[in-house]
């Protein structure tokens, strides 16, 4: 069982502390949803929990292993990221770049060893994009590639999954279809931490909900444990009715 | 778009005939089975000379000043996710001669051939590295090829300095000459002081290969499928600039093939950086070497210069490959 665990964690940039004290972690088997408004320091915490910025205090371990001494290979074999905006420098194709997700294990584009392309090929089938395999990226759809990146992510096999908004940008059938995979990392033993700005999705999705304010963790437990009125109010400032678990939002406070 | 695996032997074979080729053609023009007994080391002592010491080192010296331009130029476009990267474009060149110029203007050069190709390196060194520190500190590619484009102007200012400031006509026209690239009159001794520097960074640039697919992916996505990024830059500044540096000690400064050559190749290999390296070589000194055969064949007073030749087709394409661009890199 693989787990990630942040504990104390600081992250000031120029001065400006954007992560205070912030503990938390995400298990095998748990799909954990990081809510919270833009700027709550959502983003710089997972980028300080992968070391791709610098933590001024607190500790990262990746089952048990201080992720901070870990390569940055060895990293990226046990957490799988989907950052928020996954630009394409050039049209490749879609084969490709999944198995770019093969990079850690030291895959080379064009020269896939049998494992590689096995990972590669259980991972497009998984997010439907078999067909898509000779396509160049840029003649994709924005739902398409999506599912094109998260199959690079999948390729990886890495037990733990960092998603940054994965459903962005995408039509409802899409949302629902990326989280489905998700779920689907989660129940075949894989751990997830997504950032959501759906919050009926991720209390469908999620079995814990994370909700982050001003760099600060303001509640951390199961959808029906913290999903208020009040809650929404304080994170959010929205006005919001609850009814038997949907979320009806009335406006800006 | 899949990756065509006849373009490297193609490439190859082209490189050999475009070669044998350039022995072939010239002033006196020698037949097939004359240049051939001469390769070989038979023949009269007339051909040995003319193949052996003029035509044959001077195509090899175009090819490898080609390649080495096409491999960095290839390598700076996939480290920089941007097409319109290349040695010349980001000053690298024009650094490059710059310091070159500086040490055959006070003279250095006489005290020990080593010293031209190590300041010609010295200047691609200090200029990759600027760009790569500006690298860092912003994410924008178009404000990198504008430091290019300033670093390349300054060097050019200061290469105009010197010309304003030399003390003769000779070593203006030897500066003229460094300015406008030429692989005229090369021997094997000069291509042996240029190689093992154009070796070191085509294998430094090979081992970062894997890195530039990587790249493709945005830096960020790149650092977590295991991309060592600082690892990846220095790789990359440091090939380019080895590479880069000693193809100007050895023909000056010899713009737009770096561009050029990668862009043809690109779709050939599925636009993966990594696979675009060595294909992107060979066709940029197939290139140089096809060029230079017209140099010598166009019949001029005064032999054309191979950078201006390169420029007058690699600036037009560079413009043409700047409009096509789309939005999608950014």
């Amino acid at each position: 069982m693989t787990d990630l665990v942040i504990k104390d964690l600081n992250v000031d940039v120029t001065g400006k502390a954007l992560v205070k004290k912030t503990s938390l972690s995400v298990a095998s088997g748990e799909l954990v949803a990081l809510l919270g408004p833009n700027g709550a320091g959502k983003t710089s915490l997972i980028r300080a929990a992968l070391n791709l910025e610098k933590a001024s205090t607190g500790t990262v371990t990746l089952s048990g292993q201080d992720a901070r001494a870990l390569s940055p290979g060895e990293r990226a074999r046990k957490v799988a990221y989907l950052p928020q905006s996954r630009p394409l420098a050039w049209p490749n194709r879609v084969e490709d770049i999944v198995s770019l997700g093969r990079f850690s294990h030291g895959a080379s584009l064009g020269r896939l060893n049998p494992t590689d392309a096995i990972a590669v090929a259980a991972a497009m089938s998984a997010c439907d994009i078999t067909h898509l395999a000779n396509r160049r990226a840029d003649t994709l759809s924005g739902g398409e590639l999506a599912r094109v990146h998260c199959a690079r992510a999948f390729a990886a096999q890495a037990p733990l999954l960092i998603a940054d908004e994965p459903i962005a940008a995408l039509d409802p059938r899409h949302q629902f279809r990326i989280m489905d995979l998700i779920q689907r990392f989660v129940s075949d033993g894989g751990g997830a931490l997504v950032v959501l700005h759906d919050i009926q999705l991720a209390t469908r999705y999620a079995s814990r909900l994370v909700w982050m304010k001003d760099g600060r963790i303001l509640a951390d437990g199961s959808p029906e444990e913290t999903l208020t009125t009040s809650r929404l109010e304080d994170v959010y400032g929205v006005k919001a009715v609850i009814e038997s678990g949907r979320v009806l939002m009335d406006g800006a406070l | 778009m899949k990756t065509s695996i006849w373009l490297t032997p193609a490439l190859i074979i082209a490189s050999l005939l475009a070669i044998f080729a350039a022995c072939l053609l010239g002033s006196t023009s020698l037949g097939i089975d004359r240049v051939l007994t001469a390769l070989f080391g038979g023949g009269e002592a007339g051909d040995k000379l003319v193949v052996w010491s003029i035509r044959l080192p001077r195509a090899l010296a175009a090819f490898l000043v080609g390649a080495m331009l096409g491999l960095s130029g290839a390598a700076l476009q996939g480290l920089l996710r941007n097409p319109l990267a290349e040695p010349g474009v980001l000053g690298v060149s024009a650094s490059a001669s710059l310091l070159a110029t500086f040490s055959i203007y006070y003279g250095l050069v006489a005290l020990n051939p080593w010293i031209l190709p190590l300041a010609a390196i010295s200047g691609a060194l200090a200029a990759t590295a600027v760009l790569a520190l500006a690298a860092i500190r912003t994410h924008s590619v178009v404000t990198l090829i504008l430091i290019g484009v300033g670093l390349s102007s300054f060097a050019g200012a200061l290469m105009s300095l010197l010309m304003n400031l030399a003390p003769n006509p000779f070593s203006l026209s030897d500066m003229i000459n460094w300015m406008l690239g030429s692989v005229a009159n090369r021997s094997f001794d000069e291509i042996g002081f240029a190689a093992p520097f154009m070796l070191a960074g085509t294998l430094i640039l090979l081992a970062s290969r894997r890195g530039l697919s990587a790249l493709t992916l945005g830096e960020e996505a790149a650092s977590g499928i295991g991309l060592n990024l600082r690892h990846q830059r220095i790789l990359v500044v440091l090939g380019a600039g080895l590479a880069t540096g000693a193809s100007v000690a050895l023909a000056g400064a010899i713009g737009f093939v770096g561009i050029v050559a990668p862009h043809i190749i690109r779709p050939f290999v599925g636009h993966d950086p990594a696979r675009s390296l060595i294909p992107s070589a060979l066709l940029a000194g197939l290139i140089l070497v096809l060029a230079d055969i017209g140099v010598r064949l166009i019949p001029t007073t005064n032999e054309l210069k191979l950078g201006v030749v390169a420029a007058l087709i690699g600036a037009p394409a560079f413009i043409w490959i700047a409009m096509q661009k789309r939005g999608v890199h950014d």
